[in-house]
């Protein structure tokens, strides 16, 4: 590792001289310290009632979809009438996230339920989320014990129940938020291994620059608007 | 990749004749172009945005230092390894030595142009592994063995019959008689053959849009998911950044972000922006074992301090080929190495030096549009300008070329002398092509005549003109 020792102080020390910094910066060390926010756009800095619906809207806009439940009851029964309406097996993977598990899941029984990663043969998921942002119609997606990334990326189909008031205005909101629960990731209030933020399904353009859905990760994406 | 810069005129004549090529960037670059117009319009916000985001560059460059020591920082305190590279060689010895390390056997790529630019896919090949690129177009071009011509869609010179015929020859334990006549079922294929790809992965190599000095986080910004699969399902996360892609914080982040997409693709938002902080925790079920970041240099931190520091703000948006006219007529693999279009143009000689890049600041009608669109306001004319002074004080053009601009300014110093040649010159021109008002042909300006007329003047010169003007302004006044 003497290499990349001598190339650090290679690199470090080329900077410095070309900047004529000889200690770093204090400046640097305080924004840092206080990371303060830049320019925030208008569009989002509005009442909550008009954030939920920006979210909506936006995140319809970019081919999700969004259903309005009054409670976690009803989730079962929402879930179960989407698969069967889009003639998808009534089987779902459910992230081992005890923020969901006020779902009574018993109230369909004809919808089988299992709970862990992602399996390459699991057609749909069904995760919570951490915040929608408001903005661009986003949501946030943390990893960590009881929530694994995979659900959110190897099936077709991903659920995402989102309870009203986790919703915000911007990135930036989503931060706070974040900073304001510890972080909910490692030591020291980091961040936690895998922060996904996602704004409508997978698509790309790369043939022929035409829009198409569903490129590696899921081709729908379909949120559950939950009243809290 | 060994780079033909040099050999850009002829590039562009081939590339200029081929009608495959000419018929895509007939349609392509356009569509971007709105799709940013729209997407900037939306955000009433979208100038001052900019304005921020090349005063965050600048200040990032100014403390780079300071920010990429936080970064390491982080990154170890969280159980990840950074690996200091000064050259490109460096940064393909770290990542195979990471590879060899964990026996890795195959290896999956998220789309990145660092890699592009320090040929890993060769290297990891020729050292007995399996390198497979993950995003659809990369996909697609490393299966038919060529560069990307674009840095956001590298297969923007294929049409879908290209692909099918591609897939045709790669994809051979499918059934020939299968139909691959659109995108849809194109992408379907490459997702299922793709998907066992994923499984297979020891390592996953993926880029970074930015790096997060203050959570020692890596971004990715992508619409497809392969950036996620590459780093999720293997046992190890390789990320490979160069040093200008720091930010400070996570706002800083985000300011980035609200330029970005819409810059590149005219999206307010990616499909997926994912950050990513170290290894996986203890308890999570998935996520890699191993997280390195291979910060590489290859020549960036030379630039710091000169007049090409500017070109560091950089984000890799696109939007200045997307604009370009000289990228518009002969598309990306004419610039004959990683980076196409004004970015090229700047980029391309300070990594490859003024005598194998010399061409492409020259290759500039100087419209300012690339300069116009970007996110990052870097000065990219002015830029070229300055390659164009480097590459005359290096003595790389042609000797008529020097002598000509030699012999220009010897009048352009006099300018007496200078004006009463002008006048003299203008007069007989007008005279001679009295006739037709145009020349066909014109001594000294073949280059010119041989694609077009040149219009004959009339009257009088610019600068008589210009003087008349001032002169009748005054008396107005008076």
């Amino acid at each position: 590792m003497a290499d990349t020792g001598s190339a650090r102080a290679q690199i470090l020390g080329g900077i410095r001289k070309a900047l004529n910094s000889a200690e770093g910066s204090e400046e640097a060390r305080q924004r840092l310290a206080t990371h303060p926010r830049n320019l925030i756009p208008a569009r989002a800095q509005r009442p909550h009632d008009e954030q939920v619906e920006l979210f909506a809207a936006m995140a319809t806009e970019v081919s999700a979809t969004v259903e309005l439940l009054g409670g976690m009851e009803d989730v079962p029964g929402a879930v179960a009438d989407y698969l069967a309406g889009l003639n998808l097996p009534a089987e779902l993977r459910v992230a081992p996230d005890a923020a969901l598990d006020a779902i009574p899941w018993d109230r369909r029984p004809t919808l089988t339920v299992t709970k862990g990663r992602a399996r390459d043969s699991d057609g749909a998921s069904l995760t919570g989320a951490f915040a929608g942002v408001a903005e661009t119609g986003t949501l946030m997606l943390l990893s960590g014990a009881e929530r694994p990334t995979t659900l959110n990326f190897l099936p077709d189909t991903h659920i995402v129940v989102l309870k009203r008031g986790q919703i915000v205005g911007t990135m930036e909101d989503a931060w706070d938020r974040l900073r304001a629960a510890g972080g909910e990731g490692g030591a020291n209030g980091a961040l936690p291994r895998t922060v996904n933020f996602i704004t409508g399904p997978s698509r790309t353009g790369d043939i022929e620059m035409r829009i198409e859905l569903g490129a590696h990760g899921p081709r729908r994406l379909h949120i559950l608007l939950v009243e809290d | 990749m060994q780079p033909t810069t040099h050999a850009f005129p002829e590039n562009a004549r081939k590339a200029l004749s081929d009608e495959r090529l000419q018929k895509v960037l007939a349609i392509a670059p356009a569509g971007f172009v709105n799709r940013r117009k729209q997407a900037a319009d939306r955000l009433p916000e979208f100038e001052d945005l900019r304005d921020q985001g090349r005063d965050l560059k600048n200040h990032v460059l100014a403390n780079l230092d300071t920010y990429l020591e936080a970064f390491e920082g982080k990154v170890t305190e969280q159980g990840g390894h950074v690996h200091w590279c000064r050259t490109d060689q460096e940064a393909r010895d770290a990542i195979l030595g990471i590879c060899r390390k964990v026996g890795a056997k195959t290896v999956t790529k998220g789309k990145s142009m660092i890699s592009e630019e320090i040929g890993i896919n060769d290297y990891l090949e020729a050292n007995g592994l399996t390198p497979i690129e993950t995003d659809l177009g990369e996909y697609i071009i490393q299966l038919r063995r060529e560069p990307p011509s674009h840095i956001i869609a590298p297969a923007f010179h294929l049409s879908k019959a290209d692909v099918e015929g591609t897939f045709r020859q790669a994809h051979t334990d499918l059934p020939a008689d299968r139909v691959l006549d659109e995108p849809k079922v194109l992408i379907a294929e490459a997702r299922q053959v793709l998907r066992r790809k994923f499984q297979q992965a020891d390592v996953g190599i993926t880029g970074a849009n930015i790096m997060v000095a203050e959570t020692g986080s890596t971004v990715i910004v992508t619409n497809e998911g392969n950036g996620d699969l590459t780093q999720i399902l293997p046992r190890v996360h390789v990320v490979i950044a160069t040093i200008d892609k720091v930010v400070p914080t996570l706002e800083d982040a985000a300011l980035v972000l609200r330029l970005l997409a819409r810059s590149a693709t005219g999206q307010e938002a990616s499909a997926y922006t994912t950050f990513s902080t170290g290894p996986r925790r203890p308890g999570d079920l998935d996520g890699p074992e191993e997280f390195h970041v291979v910060l590489l240099d290859n020549g960036r931190s030379a630039l710091l301090g000169t007049e090409f520091q500017d070109v560091l703000r950089c984000i890799r948006c696109g939007a200045c080929m997307n604009h370009c006219p000289v990228y518009g007529s002969v598309g990306g693999h004419a610039y004959g190495w990683v980076y196409p279009g004004p970015i090229g143009s700047v980029m391309q000689p300070a990594l490859l030096g003024v005598k194998e890049a010399g061409h492409l600041p020259n290759a500039s009608t100087f419209c300012g549009r690339c300069e116009a669109v970007c996110p990052m306001r870097i000065p990219l004319p002015k830029m070229m300008r300055h390659w164009r002074e480097k590459e005359f004080e290096q003595n790389l053009q042609p000797a008529a070329m020097r002598r000509g601009l030699a012999l220009w300014g010897w009048f352009a110093r006099r300018p007496a002398l200078y004006h009463a040649a002008t006048r003299m010159a203008v007069r007989a021109l007008g005279m001679l092509g009295r006739g037709t008002g145009r020349f066909a042909r014109l001594p000294l300006a073949q280059g010119w005549t041989r694609h077009r007329d040149m219009p004959a003047p009339e009257g009088r010169t610019f600068q008589q003109m210009w003087a008349e003007k001032k002169a009748a302004e005054k008396k107005g006044t008076r």
